[in-house]
């Protein structure tokens, strides 16, 4: 399998607090990869350097190469929206804008610059359909996005991203505002999504990250502690650290 | 404040504020009893329709005041909405909070400067330059509107601001994770977003506006007529009520306060539009 996304000796640092120790994380291309570990280790920090979204906080401090199809991402001189466009991303809250759910998942298009009505409606159709919402919302497509239950204002962040065509999907704890029902949902959604794209996922529900990814990588204080197989992460840990979490005597 | 208990403090508190409130509705009510005779003796359509305003001969057409007023406040918007949006989410989107940390509260600073001292520089700077660049008398409309837009601007800068720092962070990280560049997301994401609050800001503005007096007296001419050119002198409704009021007596003063009961209708309907519009905000989220 071929590497999508190579992390390699990521240091980061938040003023003086270092939150990522020499990480080095591969994700494979078309395949689910998960970060598991303790609150605070360091997980969605790890998740937002690949698309450059920890440059949004005053004082943070990267070294290391992210590469993304084997160029670092954090070269001189790189298009930072142009990458996010290649890498999106998926937040633990639903965060629809106040638009319509046809503006929602439009505005990739917009801020690319994309006016041709016919393709925007195109594009539209496409990418709800894609998130399993176009059955349910094709005739509310001007409804106000926050009115949406929960759970399809999430699908509705996944369709926004899919219009803008990523090659990479990062989500943060994308069920943690779901009941069950909904979080099997966007489950079966993500096992169909891999076969297009690659995604990382960062969860803090072992049996989730069980189901759905092939490989997972274990995070301690800013560490990344053992990566493999997500089976054999789950089964047979070679880290006694990683035995203790998935045991659940972590603390 | 032991000594009273906590219901105690309570009682005081809300016979503070009730007492606040009853002398605000005592001067409501005062103005109104005073005015409203007079607007329905004289006649609701001549008085403020009828361009002729001579109290000596019992003539009381406040129609040029209410033009005056009009278009000065409509030019001072003019200056002072643009001005004070753009400056708003500026400072919000584009420079560090920690500066806008002293930012913010000098601009509130701002808002307390004394109308006498806005109008003194409007009398010794603005109007002498209208004067010789743009002809005319120098005192007048163009005069008042770019004092009063100047006077307005913290009101709207102070809450624009307000209104564009509450909008979530979660809707400009979505935007900006979608490819969105800075500007694109503050255009198409942030300031939509803090769109009620940024038109009550501006209404808030406005009512400021139609309501300042000092500053207007001194730039705006006093004359009692229909402006026909941006430079012609004009008096408005509440320059008209300050001018007059002291040695008005009789019909003359009634008419003055129904000129006051003018505004306050204006000034309340401006008050509930702005407030309509933060509800409506408050009844999307
Ligand atoms: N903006 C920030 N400024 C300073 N420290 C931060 C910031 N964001 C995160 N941290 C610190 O960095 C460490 C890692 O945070 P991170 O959010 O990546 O953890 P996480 O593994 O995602 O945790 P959780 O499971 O609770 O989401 C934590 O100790 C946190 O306190
Ligand atoms: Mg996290």
């Amino acid at each position: 399998m071929n590497n999508k996304i190579e992390i390699k000796k990521l240091n980061l640092h938040y003023g003086k607090f270092q939150a990522l120790k020499a990480v080095d994380l591969p994700v494979g291309e078309n395949s689910i990869t998960a970060l598991i570990g303790p609150s605070g280790c360091g997980k969605s920090t790890l998740l937002r350097c690949i698309n450059r979204m920890n440059d949004l906080i005053a004082g943070v401090r990267i070294d290391g190469r992210v590469l993304l199809d084997g160029r670092n991402i954090y070269r001189h001189g790189l298009n930072v929206p142009e990458l996010r466009k290649r890498v999106g991303m998926v937040f633990q809250r639903p965060n629809p804008f106040p638009l319509s759910v046809y503006d929602n998942v439009a505005y990739g298009l917009k801020v690319a610059g994309i006016s041709d009505k016919d393709r925007i409606s195109q594009t539209v159709e496409g990418s709800l359909k894609g998130a399993w919402l176009w059955d349910n919302l094709k005739d509310r497509l001007d409804k106000p996005a926050l009115d949406l239950p929960l759970d399809q204002q999430q699908r509705l962040c996944i369709a926004r991203l899919l219009a803008v065509e990523p090659e990479v999907i990062l989500m943060d704890e994308p069920c943690s505002a779901l009941d069950p029902i909904a979080t099997m949902k966007v489950e079966e959604l993500m096992l169909e999504l891999r076969k297009k794209y690659t995604i990382a996922i960062v969860t803090h529900n072992m049996q989730q990250a069980a189901r759905v990814s092939e490989y997972s990588g274990y995070m301690l204080l800013g560490d990344m502690v053992e990566f493999d197989l997500t089976a054999n992460i789950f089964t047979n840990p070679k880290d006694s650290r990683t035995q203790d979490y998935i045991t659940g005597r972590y603390g | 404040m032991k000594f009273l208990g906590e219901k105690g403090v309570r009682r005081v508190l809300a016979g503070i504020a009730f007492s606040a409130i009853s002398a605000l509705l005592l001067i409501a009510l005062f103005i109104i009893k005073e005015g409203l005779p007079f607007i329905i003796s004289y006649g609701p359509i001549k008085f403020l329709l009828s361009s002729d305003w001579q109290p000596q001969a019992g003539k009381f057409g406040i129609w040029p005041m209410i033009v005056a007023s009009v278009w000065v406040t409509l030019g001072a918007m003019l200056v002072g909405a643009p001005l004070g949006v753009a400056c708003a989410v500026f400072l919000t989107e584009f420079v560090p909070r920690r500066v806008m940390g002293v930012i913010k509260p000098t601009i509130e600073l701002l808002a307390g400067i004394p109308s006498v001292v806005y109008g003194f520089m409007g009398v010794m700077v603005l109007a002498p330059l209208i004067r010789s660049q743009l002809g005319g008398p120098g005192l007048s409309v163009l005069a008042g509107a770019v004092i009063l837009g100047v006077m307005i601007l913290p009101t709207i800068i102070s809450i624009s601001i307000d209104s564009i720092q509450s909008v979530p962070n979660s809707y400009r990280e979505g935007s900006l994770a979608l490819g969105a560049t800075h500007w694109q997301t503050t255009y198409m994401v942030t300031v939509p977003a803090a769109k009620s609050g940024i038109i009550a800001a501006i209404i808030l503005g406005m009512g400021r506006a139609i309501g300042e007096t000092m500053a207007v007296i001194m730039v705006a001419g006093n004359a009692v007529k229909i402006p026909i050119s941006a430079l012609d002198s004009v008096r408005t409704l509440t320059a008209n009520i300050a001018l007059e009021m002291g040695y008005a007596t009789g019909q003359h003063r009634q008419a003055l306060f129904a000129t006051g009961v003018v505004l306050l209708v204006i000034i309340m309907i401006l008050n509930s539009l702005a407030g309509m519009s933060i509800r409506k905000k408050a009844g999307k989220r």
